[in-house]
């Protein structure tokens, strides 16, 4: 009797740490998650940093510029996957890339200015 | 250039009184401060200190007007935190020359985010300049956010298609283009079909002894195509030029003076309003140039221009606002 209550005993706790250790392994993959979901690029000197950018799918880029110069983040594709309003220095916009797939951008007041995001 | 260059005619190619020689070193003389004219087929130079001492018809030949460029209303970052107060020093600058000019020339970049407010502040310093007419084309900096809806609603009157228009002043015929607009990725400024067009029509039946001067934002030739300072179709609108004696580019955009002679066109860039940028390939990128603010309104400045009916050349001559 008491070595069944023993085996239970010791069966309830090793489920139970290993729900908690499940949880916490949730808790884990989802920080994780969140970390690449949100990306920055950093528009400076009349260039985009990092000029290709890789990211999963559903992440969120934003451009912050940081030059002092107005920019703007214009897709080339036709038609066009997202273009950002004219951005002073501090300024930023974002978009969110919810289908893979390779897009390239430029700068439409600066052309020579190019970039594109990687999303896989 | 080696030595001291004898003031003669070595070869008169357009047969106009001056030679290749000649006209580039008037050009270098032109940054110092000199003016140039074109008199009775001889090319003549005078200090500007000396200008109140000429005649007006001697000095000033026939048609003068005066090109600005580059104003950035709303820039009010270092090297110039008040952009109006230089060009408000521009505009006195304009109306103290000797000869008042006919009309001006803004060969774009007026304001520096397309914003209202900084059109009509524009506006309202121009105002107090004594030439009462300004010819507009636009630069990239007027056409954001609208594809150029408002820039064409405040200054497009009469003009065809994305802003290109011409004008006809005691003989001279003004062309002005627009180059801004429908930049492509990686690309430098672009004229487009419609534009090369209408201009090959617009000039197709005017006489070769035509002066002509073209006016438009981006450099119609290749500054510096790392920093998208040239445009990619201007060969074609050159094409149509060449029948003319005489064609003068006036463009901005680069915020410092350059020239270059080719045969019989002159391109000139104009110093901006606002700030400098670096000479190409001095610095990582085309931004604003930081100088001491005891520097900066050297760094700055107003083109004059002046035509002698009947001569072939147009003098051009930059003054900064120090």
């Amino acid at each position: 009797m008491r070595r069944s209550v023993f085996i239970a005993g010791l069966a309830a706790t090793l489920l139970l740490g290993m729900g908690a250790l499940g949880v916490s392994q949730k808790n884990f993959v989802a920080s994780a998650q969140q970390k690449s979901e949100t990306t920055e690029v950093k528009i400076d000197n009349f260039t985009f940093g990092p000029a290709a950018l890789t990211v999963p799918v559903g992440a969120t880029v934003t451009w912050t510029n940081k030059d002092d110069i107005p920019h703007t983040v214009v897709s080339t594709d036709d038609p066009k996957a997202f273009k950002s309003k004219v951005l002073d220095t501090d300024e930023k916009f974002s978009f969110t890339f919810s289908k893979a797939g390779t897009y390239p951008y430029f700068c439409s007041i600066h052309p020579k200015m190019t970039g594109k995001v990687i999303v896989q | 250039m080696a030595g001291k260059v004898k003031d003669e005619i070595l070869h008169d190619h357009n047969h106009d009184g001056i030679d290749r020689r000649g006209f580039l070193k008037c050009m270098a003389w032109a940054g110092t401060g000199a003016f140039c004219v074109i008199q009775g087929g001889v090319l003549k130079s005078y200090s500007l200190s000396r200008l109140p001492e000429l005649g007006a018809k001697e000095a000033m030949g026939e048609l003068s007007f005066v090109q600005i460029s580059d104003s950035h209303m709303g820039f009010n970052k270092p090297a110039n935190p008040d952009v109006a107060g230089t060009l408000k020093t521009a505009v006195d600058k304009i109306n103290g020359l000797s000869v008042s000019p006919e009309f001006m020339l803004h060969t774009g970049d007026i304001s520096h985010l397309s914003k209202p407010e900084e059109f009509d502040t524009v506006d309202q310093i121009l105002k107090s300049a004594k030439p009462k007419d300004v010819f507009y084309v636009p630069g990239e900096h007027d056409v954001l956010n609208d594809d150029g809806k408002q820039f064409l609603e405040r200054y497009g009157k009469g003009s065809k298609g994305g802003g290109w228009y011409s004008f006809d002043k005691k003989g001279v015929h003004f062309v002005g283009l627009v180059n801004v607009m429908n930049l492509k990725a990686g690309g430098l400024g672009t004229l487009g079909h419609d534009q090369l067009e209408w201009l090959e029509d617009d000039v197709k039946h005017l006489k070769p002894s035509t002066p002509i001067v073209v006016f438009a934002h981006i450099p119609l030739w290749s500054v510096y195509p790392e920093w998208g300072w040239g445009t990619e179709d201007s060969a074609q609108a050159l094409a149509y030029l060449k029948k003319f004696g005489s064609v003068t580019v006036l463009n901005g955009h680069i915020h410092q003076t350059m020239q270059k002679v080719e045969g019989n066109v002159t391109f000139h860039t104009a110093a901006s309003t606002a700030f400098p940028q670096p000479a190409p390939g001095k610095a990582d990128s085309p931004g604003p140039m930081k100088v001491p603010a005891e520097q900066l309104k050297s760094v700055l400045g107003i083109t004059d221009v002046n035509h002698v009916q009947g001569q072939h050349a147009l003098a051009v001559v930059d003054s900064s606002l120090a």
